[in-house]
């Protein structure tokens, strides 16, 4: 089994730095994220975020510093936490010429669901997805593409949900209604979330607590109501549009 | 190795196929137009073998036995290059899948694609040219073997190239493979090369096994020399590309290359 006893955090990170040649895309950023809490992770285009997650993901190799997922540390590691974590992004699709139910037939294979058309039937219905599950990917409107990446990521129960952007190309209507549903399987199953997004009235509402980035660089970290009283803004707009624009970073 | 997880990534093919026409017609396509053409022009060929008894058996079974190395490679190659096309690599890379699995998987596809293909070549050499390449007996399947093998280990090499080098290199995965042809002594003899090319030949599991199959053709014995050479050459190639798409796919992790995919 692995590492994780009830004071080992879900994320711990320790002086990760990642290069690649001349850019330094993360530098030296430590953080921890709690079991079970939805911790966001901000910063403008290019801040990091995503090179971040990656390394969290072992998609990329950190130049420096040290990940532990659920106690558990890349290479040896690999499958014990990849198993127990997933991940979905508005901008990484899954097959287009497989159907709904195909799928997320071959993930749950992959993640070695054990009743997985009983898993399947359950998530497509959450999303309100299921009327489409005969229906090829590539011929879903975009929010139904991004419910059906959010059931794929639901798939193993996971420990840890990587969340990039999950509701960029949702309508507000749908946006709500999958925030609703993320929610709520994250209460009853007690996952930790790590999302990020640009849409700051979305992060208020979700993330317990935040990081912000900037240029690999960790700005600032604590609730919304934290950051706010710290910038003395009203909205984390605010504050993300005084931080990108080269404002003063508040420790 | 999962085998569950293994036999999850080949269902996600055989879906693939199974919902793609183009895809399983091109499986068939050149396979079938080499056969045929070439199949008449050996018969046209035929009235001058008096010389070469066995011209038909030796040009047909070069064939057929030719398109299972390359099916087998493309098999392994085009496995990868379709999670390239659907961007689906990055699932496939945050999830428990190991790259050995992967592998694995690829493998799985591409003895299917052969087995597709090399019934139909085989049914057409038969039904139009009388040619049977079972006269070649038991041996025929160790060719078979000594050939999947090679084109396993080229189509590790080849998706390791395109994961090093990027969509850009995907035309490899149809075309690396004909740069061996004129050494792999497919329809002649190693000994019409010159002798500065025949160590290259020798290098090249595929020409001894097809020398081994003229030998069998020929009724000349059991090609022992050729077949142990082509599986031990095979051994040391299909490790040196599983090495080489590992130390690719982890200098792609240095590199952040996994996240340009498809780019």
């Amino acid at each position: 089994m692995d590492a994780l006893t009830p004071a080992t955090p879900a994320v711990r990170v320790r002086g990760l730095s990642k290069r690649f040649g001349a850019t330094l895309a993360v530098d030296d950023l430590s953080f921890e994220i709690r079991r079970g809490e939805i911790y966001g992770l901000l910063g403008a285009n290019g801040a990091g975020k995503t090179t971040t997650i990656s390394m969290l993901l072992d998609l990329v190799t950190p130049t420096a510093g040290e990940v532990e997922v659920l106690g558990l540390r890349y290479p040896k590691g690999r499958e014990a936490i990849l198993s127990r974590v997933n991940f979905s992004s508005t901008y990484v699709s899954l097959p287009l010429r497989l159907t709904v139910w195909e799928n997320l037939r071959v993930f749950a294979a992959l993640y070695g669901v054990k009743d997985p058309k009983a898993c399947i039937h359950e998530l497509v219905e959450r999303f309100e997805i299921g009327h489409a599950m005969k229906k090829k990917v590539g011929d879903l409107s975009s929010g139904q593409k991004t419910r059906v990446y959010l059931a794929k990521a639901l798939l193993n129960d996971p420990a840890i949900l990587f969340l990039d952007e999950p509701t960029a190309s949702l309508d507000p209507d749908m946006a709500d209604k999958t925030r609703q549903v993320l929610l709520s399987v994250q209460r009853e199953r007690g996952a930790t979330v790590l999302i990020t997004s640009h849409n700051m009235a979305e992060m208020e509402a979700l993330c317990d607590r935040i990081l912000f980035i900037d240029k690999g660089r960790k700005l600032m970290e604590g609730s919304p109501r934290q950051i706010l009283d710290r910038y003395g803004r009203a909205t984390l707009e605010e504050v993300f549009i005084h931080v990108a624009r080269g404002g003063e970073a508040l420790a | 190795m999962n085998l569950g997880r293994v036999r999850g990534l080949i269902l996600r093919y055989f879906y693939l196929y199974r919902g793609s026409l183009p895809r399983l017609l091109e499986q068939l396509y050149w396979p079938v137009v080499d056969i045929l053409v070439w199949g008449f022009v050996t018969i046209y060929l035929r009235q001058f073998e008096g010389e070469l008894p066995n011209f038909l058996a030796y040009f047909l079974g070069g064939l057929i036995l030719w398109d299972v190395l390359f099916r087998s490679q493309v098999g392994v190659s085009v496995a990868y290059l379709e999670e390239v096309w659907s961007r689906n690599l990055l699932n496939l890379f945050v999830s428990p899948l190991r790259p050995a699995e992967f592998i694995a998987a690829s493998m799985g596809i591409a003895i299917m694609r052969v087995a597709f293909t090399t019934v139909v070549t085989l049914l057409i050499a038969y039904l139009f040219y009388g040619f049977s390449a079972f006269v070649m007996g038991v041996w025929l399947w160790v060719f078979m073997g000594s050939l999947v093998l090679m084109g396993w280990s080229m189509g590790i090499f080849i998706a390791g190239l395109v994961m090093r080098f990027g969509q850009g290199a995907e035309s490899l995965a149809w075309g690396l493979i004909f740069l061996i042809q004129p050494v792999a002594a497919v329809f002649y003899p190693v000994s019409v090369l010159p002798g500065f090319l025949q160590p290259v030949s020798h290098a090249i599991p595929a020409a001894h096994v097809f020398e081994g199959m003229r030998q069998v053709l020929d009724g000349a014995g059991v090609p022992t020399t050729h077949l142990m050479a082509a599986y031990a050459l095979n051994a040391v190639y299909l490790v040196a590309a599983l090495a080489f798409f590992y130390r690719t796919l982890a200098e792609a992790k240095r590199e952040g290359r996994l996240l340009r995919v498809g780019e």
